[in-house]
This record gives C-alpha cells, structure tokens and sequence, in this order.
C-alpha cells in the first residue's frame, strides 16, 4: 500500500492498473483528459491503450475487447457520451464478458463544457449500473468494484466522476500494479452479438431481469448505505456528500448514495422511519425522483420543491444553504461575504502567437459582413474577437455553415474547425455540405495536436497515444475525396497571403476549404522552437490602436504607445498589421 | 466543521500554481497528514486566472468556503483582490508584488485598480507584500518564484518548514534543486522568518 498525493484522474488510471485493464480507449475532454494521459504515459505498460478518433469509436472498440473477456476503460466526456449513445444503449443489451468500465465525466457549472448534463441519466435510459463517487479516495476504491460487478451481471457500467472529483486532489491509498494477462478470444454467439430484431427483443428481456438483483447488489457490498441517527435524514449522492458530511450536525441520519440502480425497497424503509428527508445531489433529480416515489407522506426536500438547485455545482456555502432553508441546520457556518465588484474579469485567452487569431483577423478583414459558425476547441475562445458565431457540439461548425447557406440567409457563411474536431465528426458535415452544393468557406485550423484538453496526439499528429510512429492523415486529400475542389492551405503567420487566399474564395461558388497550418504554440515552445521576440519602436508609433485590436497577450497599450510584452512568441503577425511600420524584431530596426 | 488549515493560491495559468499546490500537498503526506485539494485544468489555464484549494487536515470536500481561508497566497495583485473575499477576518495574505493586467483592459478599454488602488485595499488584511520575480531572479532564475512564494508563506503554514523544503526538491526538476532551494530560503527571509 502507497499513500500519494494524487488528482482524482491519476487516482482512477492507477485502480485500472490495480484491476489489471487490459484494453484502454477514449477521446480528450476536460475534466476526464488525464485518466488516458496518465495511463499511456506511463513507462511500463501490460495493456493496450488508444487515442480513438471519436466517443463512438472509442467505445465500439472497448465494447469488442469487453466481447472478447478482456478488461476494458472507455473514458469521455460527458457529452462524448451523446457521441457514443448509439453503440451504449444497445451493448447493455449484447452485454460483456470482460468488464467494460465506461468513464464519463460530467461537469457541473459547466467550466470547461457546452452544457451540464447528467452521466446518471444515461444510466437509468440504458438500464445499465452508474457509480457516482464522493471523494478521489471513493473514486480509486469504486473502480475495482466496478470491473468485478460489470463481469457478474455481464453489463457494461457507467462510471461517472465529476470535475470536483476529477480535477480535485486527496492523499490516496493505493493498491499493487496488477499486470493484465487476459489475451483476448471471441466465441461466436450470434444470438448476443449480432441484434436482430428476433434477438435483440430477447436480449431486452434479459436485460430487464436483471435489474432486481442489480439494485440488492450495489446494497450488499456498501456502495450504497446509510445510518441512522434521529428522526429526520439526509441523503446525498457524489461530492454533494463529502459537502454533506463536513456540515453534518448530529442526530441527522445520513445516506449515501454511490451506485445506481437504488433498490427501491431499501430505499423506502430507511426513508419511512424519519418525519422528513432532504436530498443533496448535483444536477438532474435522479436521486430524489426515487426518494418521491417510496416517500408516502414523508415529506421530500430538494429540487422539486425549491430546496435546492437543479443546476450549477453544489459547494460547501450552497449545501449549507439548503441545509438551513429545509431546516436541517440551524444557521449557516459561513458567513456570506461579498467578492470585491468591477473588477476588470481576466477570462481564458488564446496565446500570444495563436495561429487561431491570425485567421479570425483575417476571417472579419476579408468577410467582414458573414455568419460565423465554430467549433469546439480553444478557438471557441475567437467568441472575444467576434469571429464566433455559434459553437453547439463537436463537429457542428460545418453542419451548421450548411444549414445558414441553404436558409436563404443572403450573407456569406465561414466557419471554422480545428484538425481533431474535423477528424472527430467534421469529415460527415463536409462531405454532406459537398454532396447538397452548399456555399460557404470552411476555415480548418491544423496545429497538429488536440490542444485544448492538453495536447493529446491524434490522427493528424504523427504519431499514436504511445508516442508510436503513425502516418499523419492528409486533411487536403480528405478534403478533395470529400468533393471539394477548391482545398487551399496557408500559413497562417503569412497573413498577407493568407488575406489574398480569403479573397480567392470568397469569389468562388460551392464549398471551398481553406486549411491553415501552424503549429501550437505550446507545442512549438516544448519542442523548443524560438522565433525571437518584437518589440514597437515608440518614436514611430502613432498610437492608432490597431495592434491592440488584435488582441495578443503580448501587446499592452500605455502612455499612449503600443509596446510588447516578455509573452511576445515572434509569430509576427502585429507587424504586418502595423500601418506605421512600428515593429520590428526586438534589436533589429 | 473540519478542523482543516485552508490554503486558496490564486494567480494567472502558467505562473506555477499547480507546482505551489502539489509541494503543499506533498509536504502533507511527508507529515502524515490528511490533504484534500482542487483545482483549475482545461480552457481555463489559457492564460486566465485559476486558483488552487488546499485544506490542509482536510478530510471532506476540496472546496473551501469564502470568508474560510487562512492563508492566501497569491502570484498577482489584481488576483488577489479577486479571491480576497475567501480570506477568514483574522486570515493571512502572501502576495506577489506584480500587476498583469487582462488583455481586456486593452481591447475593450475597461479600467482598472492601479498597483497602489490594490496595495491600499489589501491593507486590511495581515499583508506580506514580496517581490517574488526579482528574488526569483536572484535565486537563479524567474521559473522559481512559486517556490519564492512557498518560502515567505512557509511561517504561516502548520507544516515544518524544513517538509516544505523537502517536498520542493522532491517535486522540482532536478536539475534546478540548487536553484529552488536557494528560492525558498530567500522567500522565507524575505517573509520574515518566525
């Protein structure tokens, strides 16, 4: 046993290796990103693990390696799960031999996602287990119990860390390394595997019988448990808990969900002997809807009734809230103080050196009346320069410039998708714009990596999760073999030339693809690439603002004067943008 | 309640907040200790400001409550004047001496608290006002002023300084121990040593 300090992702890779996985895929996404970062990079490894191109991919691949009797993890984010919804709802129907964990993020408050829905109701769609850990420590011990219960009821599971679990910290006790010796071996089984309707209506009944003894399960081995302590009762699911039981007064009994499906029976007796419950869980009322239905007339506190909040995160201040306002805390331990108001906000940026800048600029000079759809990555982040649109899912840039252009709306369309995001559910809405004539321009930004969720490989990069040599795609022949005959590539720190490119397009007629190449900045930084910096002669610069309306960390505006900033990565684009001619490469004039 | 010693490092992504919270948390399992911890990963990191949460003892939720903090350590001045309402009344507050204004103040001409406007705001609290890039740069090299940080809020903290120092050398690269350990010493005299 090995005490670490370790973040809840770590925490979940090394119980997986503790589990002896055999089989690893996902696609990035914040907050579950580092699960099959810590897992590929580790020096040693007795598994198999891949970056996959997509959600759906990554888990038709997982699923099949869990046909096989091996152990498999599939991670997401929660939204990915939308992605790979197609091949969950029916492999609860096919089920596993070997366990298939299948980690899906979710993230209350949205920080870092286009909405906040909840893993758990999945779980109850598919009929299949969720586990909904309350601390780093729960999430590492959760996982064990996870693979060993997906293998007794041959279901796949749902394991759905939040981003307080997640991307939140704990001194951890961890088991021994467990190295996988599974090897893979299909036996045919039509009747399981291949979900025709005369099969598949079959293995539905199945599914349905076992959820009974599914429910008693996650009982008996304390997944779900409770104490009791007085006359009315708390009951929380996930982190909600460990807010729950800092605050706890006692004389309260106290429930602790961390698995679903809640056996209903359990769940009522307990909730029948106290005058009154309240329910603490983040997001959808997943808990308390079964809560409502054993209650009789035990009253409810929680969502349904104003108590608490169906969205945002819960925090220590708000569970303290909800406690005093069900009456189940007789005054708040923390007193509500203010935040400091008007204070300039200091919002996430894109880097100094950004290839996605360069291109937005270019984007508004040459379209300067034209919608704007995007995507998801770090050039969402072109919303603060005005060259965003839309962004509602992977892969909708392109889908949505089709659907404006064929609105009638008049004005051009230009969108614009990074490379993973092209290869993860772009390469459909091109070849669908392409086949329908559809008008529009479809900027794609190529630096080569899946940046935004920390720089993970990807088709376009070159090489496999491993660090293996792989070939890099060719965005330009997928383009042409998608039908489009305009494919032009820029750089994008070439912003004259690149200017010149947008011009061409806009004249033309059908979709045209315009692929800027540069690579990542922080990419460029770690391989050590050094450009030099620039800086603004002041007797020159007439002060018209115009660098300053590029928006570069690197450029600050004082005393009337432009000057650059130790940020400055030398990609030079101000200087083609200075009309005095102000800036030149620092020491040079 | 917990009886946990609460930490909030507020500063701007890739000034090394994250490093600050893992040798914190570090030197806890060194002393035994319980630790819970949270923190911002993703978009947020690009160069917008993030926080760290360190409870110290912690045995519950990572999140600590505004008005609960005990110590603030903060890496810039408008930063800290954002996260200041986390501060207990009787809380500590170790800042860095430097004020990076968001791009936004350039581009939409929003104003902002001048580095005086925020020193006088802070006066209220029990302040240690440190020049950490320039002790950094001393120590031999800028990268270390979290460390430079670390040493001067190491008198507030109930861990040993000397675990604290063991965690940096555990968790710097090693070839900058000698540097990291010269910037931790120069951080706690420049903190005031108790």
């Amino acid at each position: 046993m090995e005490q670490n300090y370790l973040l809840g992702n770590e925490a979940i890779a090394h119980a997986c290796i503790e589990s002896g996985v055999d089989f690893v895929s996902g696609y990035p996404g914040t907050p579950s990103s580092e699960v099959i970062d810590t897992l590929r990079l580790r020096p040693e490894r007795s598994y198999y693990v891949e970056w996959s191109v997509n959600e759906k991919v990554a888990l038709e691949n997982a699923l099949a390696a869990a046909w096989c009797g091996v152990r498999a993890l599939c991670t997401m984010k929660h939204v990915g799960l939308n992605v790979a919804a197609d091949p969950l709802m029916t492999s609860a129907y096919t089920g596993v031999t070997g366990g298939l964990v299948i980690l899906s993020a979710d993230d209350p408050f949205a920080h870092s996602s286009q909405n906040e829905q909840d893993t758990r109701c999945y779980a109850h769609f598919a009929r299949i287990p969720c586990f909904d850990p309350a601390s780093v420590q729960e999430a590492h011990d959760m996982i064990a119990g996870a693979f060993e219960l997906s293998e007794e009821f041959h279901l796949p599971v749902l394991f759905r860390p939040t981003t307080r679990i997640c991307h939140s910290k704990g001194d951890v006790q961890l088991g021994d390394v467990q190295e996988s010796t599974r090897v893979g071996e299909f036996h045919k089984d039509p009747r399981q595997y291949v979900v025709i309707p005369a099969h598949t209506r079959v293995l539905h009944k199945k599914l349905n019988e076992k959820q009974p003894a599914l429910r008693k399960r996650l009982v008996e081995k304390g997944f779900n448990r409770y104490e009791i302590r007085g006359k009315i009762a708390i009951i929380a699911s996930g982190i909600g808990a460990s807010y729950v039981q800092e605050l706890l007064p006692p004389g309260i009994s106290f429930m602790k969900i961390g698995a679903y499906p809640i056996d209903e029976e359990w769940l009522g007796d307990f909730v029948q002997k106290h005058e009154k419950v309240l329910v603490i869980e983040e997001l959808a009322p997943e808990v308390e809807e079964i809560v409502r239905q054993v209650a009789g007339c035990v009253p409810v506190f929680g969502k349904k009734t104003g108590y608490a909040p169906y969205e945002g995160e819960l925090s220590p201040l708000a569970v303290a809230g909800i406690m005093v306002k069900a009456g189940f805390l007789e005054k708040n331990p923390f007193s509500a103080i203010e935040p400091v108001q008007n204070l300039p906000p200091r919002p996430p940026i894109l880097c100094a050196g950004c290839l996605h800048r360069s291109v937005f600029y270019a984007i508004k000079r040459v379209f300067k009346d034209a919608i704007y759809p995007s995507d998801i990555g770090c050039y969402t982040l072109g919303l603060q320069l005005g060259a965003v649109d839309t962004t509602i899912c992977m892969g909708a840039s392109i889908t949505v410039a089709s659907g404006i252009a064929h609105s009638g709306e008049p004005r051009d369309v230009v969108c614009t998708i990074g490379d993973s995001t092209f290869l993860h559910t772009g390469i459909q809405g091109l070849l669908n714009a392409v086949y329908n004539g559809a008008n529009m321009t479809v900027f794609i930004l190529d630096n080569r990596i899946t940046a935004m969720t920390g720089h993970q490989p990807n088709p376009n990069t070159g090489q496999t999760a491993c660090g293996v040599e792989s070939p890099p795609v060719s965005l330009d022949a997928i383009c042409r073999a998608c039908g489009v005959s305009f494919v032009e590539g820029v750089d994008p720190y070439d912003y004259t030339g690149m200017v010149q490119v947008l011009q061409e397009a806009r004249k033309r007629k059908g979709v045209k693809v315009i692929i800027a190449k540069q690579m990542c900045v922080i990419s460029a930084r770690r391989a050590g690439v050094k450009r030099g910096r620039y800086a603004v002669d002041p007797e020159a610069c007439t002060g018209c603002g115009t660098c300053v309306r590029f928006g570069c960390p690197a450029i600050e505006f004082a005393s009337e004067k432009a000057q650059i900033n130790e940020l400055c990565s030398g990609c030079s684009v101000c200087v083609q943008l200075c009309p005095a001619g102000a800036i030149a490469r620092e020491g040079k004039k | 309640m917990s009886g946990s010693y609460d930490v909030l490092i507020v500063g701007i992504g890739g000034q090394g907040t994250i490093l600050a919270s893992n040798v914190l948390g570090e030197a806890c399992l060194i002393e035994g200790r319980h630790v819970k911890g949270a923190e911002t990963h993703g978009m947020a990191q690009r160069g917008g400001s993030v926080e760290s949460h360190i409870r110290i003892g912690g045995e519950f939720g990572p999140l600590i409550a505004p008005g609960q903090a005990d110590l603030l350590i903060s890496f810039d001045l408008l930063e800290t004047l954002r996260y200041s309402h986390y501060l207990k009344k009787d809380g500590k507050m170790v800042v860095n001496r430097r004020l990076v204004l968001p791009t936004s103040v350039y581009t939409q001409k929003l104003t902002a608290p001048s580095e005086d406007e925020i020193i006088a705001a802070l006066k209220k609290y029990e302040l240690c006002l440190l020049d950490a890039d320039r002790i950094a740069t001393e120590a031999g090299s800028p990268l270390s002023q979290n460390v430079v940080m670390l040493g001067a809020a190491a008198r507030w903290m109930p861990l040993k300084p000397a675990m604290l120092l063991e965690s940096v050398r555990r968790l710097v690269p090693k070839k900058t121990v000698e540097i990291n350990t010269k910037a931790f010493e120069m951080g706690r005299d420049a903190g005031g040593k108790s």
